[in-house]
């Protein structure tokens, strides 16, 4: 059997709950919650439980879920927790759930690369970056709630700027946007002479 | 040189370079303009042969490669003086190569993460009719008019001949649409023609309702085949409203 761990709370919950109870409340809460769920609100729900029992509950599930290999995951994303299935399990859940595999275009994923990391963005910058019109990769961007129109730019026109959701970071697996791998330098993969938009090539060969 | 190229669906001309650059084996940074310039439009000749509808950024491009090369063909430093407004065409170039680079590698790199319903699951949410329309079907313009059908099927046998047409104007309907669901969110299609009772009414409202999809201002979805089709306010339905100059309440009617 497993030995339990008994350790003594420094501070425990209002309602005087065992870790052990915490543990399964929280449990219970993941498995019936719509979406990724902060600690703040768990801490709410089980009456203010401190929040660094509630952080270290969430991490033993964690890790329990993981060392046991379970059907279901404890994943960090969009600023929550949520139950999710391992990968390795992706085709037996795919061919349950039956339906299309929710592909997503090249079109509509390199532009949503663009806005994710050069948010707020009009949608005139994203074609001056891609050199097509994106009325339609927005328009599908927007209805899939991935994007959103977060404010409008104070030039002429009052174009939108579109932002990314936190429907974008539950897609994509992501717990904030800090998280996304980071972009290649421009430098990292141009020769130095082209180091500024404004130093002109012919300039560097009188040098 | 071999000319057998791939037809391949190029999202715009700088994806077609990127293609061209790595078919060539040789960097964004060093291009080899006239090889380049001479593959590129033999691909827009091919993609016209095709019957493909070669959008007119490609040939901007086209416009572009040419200039460039026509550039190098003149004796250095003979184009300092002529220059228009004092960007190099071919460090522009480079430069949006290179950018547009970067996030198709961003992109490439988003795509290999675990996506959700592709990779990773979670439990499906328990439909209630205040749940969005992710993972909700689309709604066929058959299906729509199946519907319309059942409801018109459903109206009153009447033989009277309406006359008083005017009454109801598409205006009012798209308007009562929109304050229906500024208050609820979203309502079942059935529901929005349950108090009507006339045939006129039923279509000016179905055609309301058409116009609003139209404007964006609203959608509408389906969770299953045969299930409840259900009309949501669109994230944006305001301001949709607003720009298609829909929603004045106090307009004045016209008449059908």
């Amino acid at each position: 059997m497993k030995r339990r761990n008994k350790q003594r709370l420094t501070k425990p919950g209002k309602a005087n709950m065992e870790r052990e109870d915490v543990k399964s409340i929280l449990e219970s809460l993941l498995l019936v919650a719509d979406g990724p769920q902060s600690v703040q609100r768990f801490s709410e729900v089980l009456d203010g439980t401190n929040k660094d029992i509630i952080e270290n509950s969430l991490r033993e599930l964690q890790s329990e879920f993981e060392t046991q290999n379970r059907g279901i995951r404890l994943v960090e994303v969009a600023g929550g927790y949520q139950l999710r299935t391992p990968k390795a399990n992706a085709d037996w859940v795919k061919k349950f759930l039956g339906g299309r595999p929710a592909r997503m275009g090249k079109a509509t994923l390199e532009t949503l690369a663009i806005i994710a990391y050069r948010q707020p963005i009009t949608r005139a910058e994203i074609e001056a970056i891609r050199g097509v019109d994106v009325d339609g990769v927005i328009a599908t961007l927007l209805e899939r709630n991935l994007i959103r129109a977060v404010a409008r730019k104070d030039v002429p026109g009052r174009p939108f700027l579109y932002g990314t959701t936190a429907e974008f970071l539950q897609l994509f697996n992501l717990q904030d946007l800090s998280q996304l791998p980071t972009l290649k330098e421009m430098e990292e993969i141009s020769l130095p002479e082209i180091s500024g938009d404004t130093i002109s090539l012919d300039h560097l060969e009188e040098n | 040189m071999s000319t057998s190229v791939q037809l391949e669906i190029f999202e715009g001309p700088l994806d077609l370079l990127l293609h061209l650059i790595k078919k060539n084996e040789v960097s964004i940074t060093d291009i080899p303009i006239a090889t380049i310039t001479e593959q590129y439009l033999a691909t827009l000749e091919l993609m016209q042969n095709f019957s493909l509808d070669v959008a007119g950024e490609f040939l901007v491009m086209a416009a572009t490669l040419i200039h460039i090369k026509s550039r190098m063909l003149l004796p250095a430093g003979d184009d300092e003086g002529d220059e228009d407004d004092g960007i190099d065409p071919h460090e522009e170039l480079v430069r949006r190569l290179l950018e547009y680079q970067r996030y198709k590698e961003a992109a490439a790199e988003l795509e290999q993460r675990d996506l959700l319903t592709r990779d990773v699951f979670v439990r499906s949410p328990t439909p209630t009719e205040e749940v969005g329309p992710r993972g909700f079907r689309e709604v066929s313009v058959f299906e729509l008019l199946g519907a319309l059908k059942r409801i018109i099927d459903r109206l009153p046998k009447e033989t009277v001949h309406e006359i008083a047409l005017d009454k109801i104007t598409m205006r009012e309907k798209m308007t009562f649409l929109l304050e229906t669901l500024r208050a609820r969110g979203s309502v079942l299609f059935e529901s929005l023609f349950v108090e009507i009772k006339s045939r006129v009414e039923v279509v000016v409202t179905f055609l309301a309702m058409l116009e609003l999809v139209k404007v964006r201002a609203i959608r509408i979805f389906q969770e299953q085949m045969t299930g409840p089709i259900m009309i949501e306010a669109a994230a944006q339905m305001d301001e949709a409203a607003e720009q298609a100059a829909i929603d004045e309440t106090g307009e004045s009617q016209h008449g059908a």
